[in-house]
């Protein structure tokens, strides 16, 4: 867990950096932290892998990735470890995770794939299944049709208004 | 249309984005090009909605607690009980997928009894069953991703 003022300072990121001469400035200002320990902060958080990544932040849709298809797997227990690991190597991948099971839900390894069209992720499943030895066990696609609602992670509820859905 | 410098500033800078005082200048040393030309092109993919913002990428349950959650919505009732959830602050996420279940959607919250409050308050409200799929491992190690922007 993170202490308060790092918490505070991801919650800024969180809102995007601004397009100006001087971000970490400016960001730092809406919580009386100075430039110097803004970037020392992030640069220490993204060290201990409490940042991910740092940078833009990109929209599939508008950029001609029309498919989204989220995967979901029935793995033995055992084999979710290598095989999350090795789905994660492929570059069509954009998240791979385990989840619980549950009845009516018998899933456990699930990723997510963003293509130019439905037909290009089909054929870049095809690919995962045939290099990860996945064709036995039963499986899921489920395409994405209507966004609702699509917003980074904000974790000081009430911190922003809803963004748009475009991406 | 996209321009060469539009292109780089999508694919290249991702991950590793400058912690330095003036990281947009960095940028445009790197691209040869003058920092006016890097804010002014990133302040258009902005408008243009082609980027959602310059930010970070945080694993999940590092700061408060989070869950995937899906539903069975019968198809005509499915936009108003999707305006309902979407209306909840802690929904971060909400998309139909062509499936029975087929309203998935991220709840998010500072700790597990109000993640739990917002739940229960979503079942009912809209009287359908919420199952609810935390993340228990994460395997994905994001470096962004590549776009093919050749045609755009």
């Amino acid at each position: 867990m993170l202490e308060t003022r790092d918490r505070e300072l991801l919650a800024q990121v969180q809102l995007g950096l601004p397009i100006c001469p001087r971000p970490y400035a400016e960001i730092g200002a809406d919580i009386a932290m100075p430039e110097a320990e803004v970037i020392e902060r992030l640069a220490a958080l993204k060290q201990k892998g409490l940042i991910k990544r740092l940078g833009v932040i990109v929209k599939h849709q508008p950029l001609g990735y029309r498919a989204n298809a989220m995967i979901v797997w029935n793995l033995p227990d055992e084999l979710i470890k290598p095989i999350g690991r090795q789905i994660s190597e492929f570059a069509f991948v954009n998240l791979c995770y385990q989840r619980p099971k549950h009845d009516e839900w018998p899933y456990n390894l699930y990723c997510m794939i963003h293509g130019k069209d439905k037909a290009t992720v089909l054929k870049q499943l095809e690919a995962l299944n045939e290099a990860c030895g996945l064709s036995a066990y039963d499986r899921e696609i489920l395409f994405s049709r209507r966004c609702f609602k699509q917003r980074g992670a904000i974790y000081q509820v009430g911190a922003v208004s809803n963004r748009d859905c475009r991406g | 249309m996209l321009t060469d410098l539009h292109k780089q500033l999508l694919n290249d800078f991702q991950r590793d984005f400058p912690l330095s005082a003036r990281p947009y200048q960095d940028i445009a040393d790197r691209l040869g090009v003058t920092e006016a030309d890097v804010l002014g092109t990133l302040t258009e993919l902005n408008d243009q909605h082609f980027i959602s913002r310059i930010g970070a990428i945080i694993p999940p349950n590092h700061i408060g607690v989070s869950t995937l959650a899906t539903m069975a919505v019968p198809e005509l009732q499915l936009q108003t009980v999707a305006d309902k959830i979407s209306a909840y602050p802690e929904i971060n996420h909400n998309y139909e997928r062509e499936h029975r279940f087929n309203l998935w959607f991220v709840a998010i919250a500072t700790d597990d009894p109000h993640l739990q409050a917002v739940i229960a308050a979503i079942e009912q409200d809209t009287g359908y069953r919420v199952l609810q799929l935390p993340l228990l491992d994460d395997f994905f190690i994001d470096l962004g991703f590549k776009l093919d922007l050749q045609h755009a």
